[in-house]
């Protein structure tokens, strides 16, 4: 069957397997080697394709629920969305959560996913207690902070690359509104998107969607939005509508043009002076997630989400080189994100560190290879790296330079004989 | 408050239904039962965890006759709704060739629903209570060479059922006759279905929902394979036979 992540770039024929039992993933694995679990297909590029397949989602039921402590125990294949429609009633939400919620908790995990709180609360795995995780061999290991350190400092950010996650022992945070109030500050240039992150660090949640379009004085011109739970008392979200782009429409209605346009237009709308509301939870976490196969927008070749980190010390003078860089190419897109991380954890291979991320994505086209080169080189310069998630081209120095800890994960993986039985496109591209 | 108590619980559908009556908080307890106890268990867990009802999970094999009447004896609560959800789709080549193969088609769409919905019938009959959801198919309506093995057993028990609740209408109890076309289970997953008129376990369960709440004798579901099933079996015999179907 062939399968690809939610950039529809690559596509690969991978052999496929669902499984509903701890026994029949065992069985699975041991016959054949290259295997990697996938769970939603929402990371962008093609770390979740191998020759074999295993495929979380019928492994989603929920196996324990603490209403006192919010302590929740689910299978790995479950969504986040799931989890929140359960729980977000009974005042409990997720502690950290990515900009969507239709991801599995194995995959949450497998990313480290971070969040808009990333700078107050850290990754996803700062919410995991425990995982149990499924070995080469078919036996299956309980990891936390506690038991088997290392695997679970491998394994959180670890790509699937350590085996599969099958259950995980989850705190929620208990909340007690389905609302948000919401701040809104647009910063016409980077130094103001710097100064305003700065100054807004004490609130929990915070993004800012950047015009990567702008150039001159305008260079970096960015939106702020920042948030914190209400406290109402009001746990029901209001009726969601549901919008889809039915078709994968054809590539060319992207250009520099209608993208230019639509970024003024969203500047000019959303970017009045200082506005405060109350939006649910929904609108304002997964402003995408109501538009189903939004991916589809960027044509039939896909498209690759570019997001890398940057040191605090270097963010400034990398940002601005990354959004020259981008802006003179006239190659851009409407979903481009700064955001300002706080320190960075102990796993292996976590993406996060203490400084400026920089997300965007490029519709696939010849010439975009090129700049995506010239980008990498910014980042490298700048003591930067790129994440594992949206990554589907970045070459072996890249990912050594950036990931300094990749020894320690991969002589885990030897010494666990993970690097025959768990690999993906990508853990091969880059050398693991 | 009802118990209820789903048999051939481990199926798509018979899980969708489950929760959607969990959902409802019309019923007090649940009972699934089905052969394969560990994913059984999950699927008891995943219901008390979501929906904070007491599930038991219970050991239930349709084809073994004998012990029907032991498994519903052991009940506790004994159950006020029962779903009938198991069934075997088999494969209508190999049960050309293969008796056992028919047989076994044969047996777990019609003998277990027999021999299980007997002792279940006795009881509600005493009780002078009780409501019986039987999920047969809207391939029991014609047969048709592609799964007419598969289509009889469920034509017998579309039949058992009519007469089932012709014989307990006095007695106050209720029998619903499920009719579901085309849906996206695990029983089908080898089948390349029209996108279209296909249902999702969880759209039967909510038809099966809505049915029960109205008490209704027979629904299809979709919907629209009532009209659908009404035109095939209006096509004359002589040209029927004659179509791939």
């Amino acid at each position: 069957m062939k399968l690809s992540g939610w950039g529809c770039y690559p596509i690969i024929e991978c052999a496929a397997h669902l499984f509903e039992k701890r026994s029949t993933a065992a069985a699975l694995l041991s016959a054949g080697d290259d295997w990697i679990a996938y769970g939603q297909g929402k990371s962008y590029g093609d770390s979740a394709l191998a020759p074999h397949v295993l495929l979380t989602q019928e492994y989603n039921k929920l196996i324990d629920f603490d209403a006192q402590t919010g302590v929740v125990t689910c299978e790995c294949g479950i969504t986040l969305a799931e989890l929140i429609d359960l729980f977000l009633p009974r005042g409990w939400f997720l502690k950290v959560t990515p900009g969507t919620k239709l991801i599995s908790v194995g995959g949450a995990i497998a990313s480290d996913v971070h969040g808009k709180n990333h700078h107050a609360e850290g990754c996803f795995s700062e919410s995991v207690i425990s995982l149990r995780l499924m070995l080469p061999d078919g036996t299956i290991a309980s990891c936390s902070r506690e038991e088997n350190v290392p695997l679970f400092r491998a394994t959180c950010g670890g790509m699937g690359l350590t085996g599969v996650i099958l259950d995980a022992t989850l705190q929620l945070k208990a909340v007690n509104s389905a609302y948000i109030r919401e701040n809104i500050i647009p910063c016409a240039n980077l130094d103001e998107v710097f100064v305003q992150y700065d100054r807004c660090s004490h609130y929990p949640y915070s993004v800012a969607w950047i015009d990567c379009l702008a150039g001159g004085s305008s260079l970096g011109r960015s939106i702020l939005m920042v948030g914190d739970h209400d406290d109402d008392g009001e746990l029901t979200l209001p009726e969601a509508k549901r919008l889809s782009v039915p078709v994968t429409c054809p590539s060319f209605l992207l250009n520099n043009y209608t993208l230019s346009m639509f970024n003024q237009i969203y500047y000019r709308v959303k970017g009045k002076p200082a506005q405060r509301q109350r939006v649910p939870l929904e609108t304002f976490f997964y402003p995408l997630d109501k538009i189903d196969h939004w991916n589809r927008m960027y044509g039939k070749a896909g498209f690759v989400q570019y997001q890398c980190v940057l040191p605090m010390a270097t963010s400034y003078k990398g940002m601005k080189a990354l959004l020259q860089q981008i802006s003179a190419a006239g190659m851009g897109s409407f979903l481009a994100v700064i955001k300002l991380f706080g320190p960075q954890n102990e796993n292996f291979l976590s993406f996060p560190m203490e400084g400026y991320t920089l997300a965007l994505d490029f519709k696939i086209q010849p010439k975009l290879f090129g700049l995506l080169e010239r980008l990498d080189r910014i980042v490298l310069e700048h003591d930067g790296r790129l994440y594992l998630t949206k990554d589907s081209r970045m070459s072996e120095a890249m990912f050594m330079q950036g990931y300094p800890r990749w020894r320690e994960f991969q002589d885990l993986r030897t010494q666990y004989g993970m690097k025959k039985k768990f690999n993906s496109w990508q853990s091969k591209r880059i050398g693991l | 408050m009802m118990n209820l108590t789903i048999l051939g619980a481990n199926s798509d559908v018979a899980m969708a239904t489950a929760r959607r009556f969990a959902q409802s908080k019309m019923i007090s307890s649940l009972c699934l039962a089905s052969r394969d106890l560990e994913l059984l268990e999950r699927n008891a867990n995943d219901i008390q965890v979501r929906y904070d009802i007491p599930v038991k999970a219970v050991v239930f094999n349709a084809l073994d006759y004998t012990s029907h009447a032991r498994f519903y004896q052991q009940l506790d609560p004994k159950p006020d709704i029962v779903v009938l959800a198991f069934g075997l789709l088999g494969d209508q080549q190999n049960a050309q060739s293969s008796f056992e193969e028919a047989h076994r088609i044969i047996d777990s769409n019609f003998s277990g629903a027999v021999s299980i919905l007997e002792v279940v019938a006795a009881d509600f009959e005493r009780r002078r209570q009780g409501i019986i959801i039987g999920i047969s198919s809207v391939a029991g309506e014609r047969g048709r060479q592609s799964n007419y093995i598969y289509g009889a057993s469920k034509a017998a028990l579309t039949a058992y059922l009519s007469g089932l609740r012709n014989r307990l209408f006095k007695s106050q109890v209720h029998v619903l006759t499920v009719l579901p076309g085309f849906i996206n289970t695990k029983m089908n997953r080898h089948l390349q279905l029209p996108g279209l008129l296909t249902a999702s376990p969880d759209d039967v369960a909510n038809d099966i929902f809505k049915a029960y709440l109205k008490s209704k004798n027979l629904i299809y579901t979709l919907w629209f394979w009532r009209w659908i099933m009404a035109i095939i079996k209006s096509i004359p015999e002589p040209f029927f036979k004659k179509m791939s179907l």
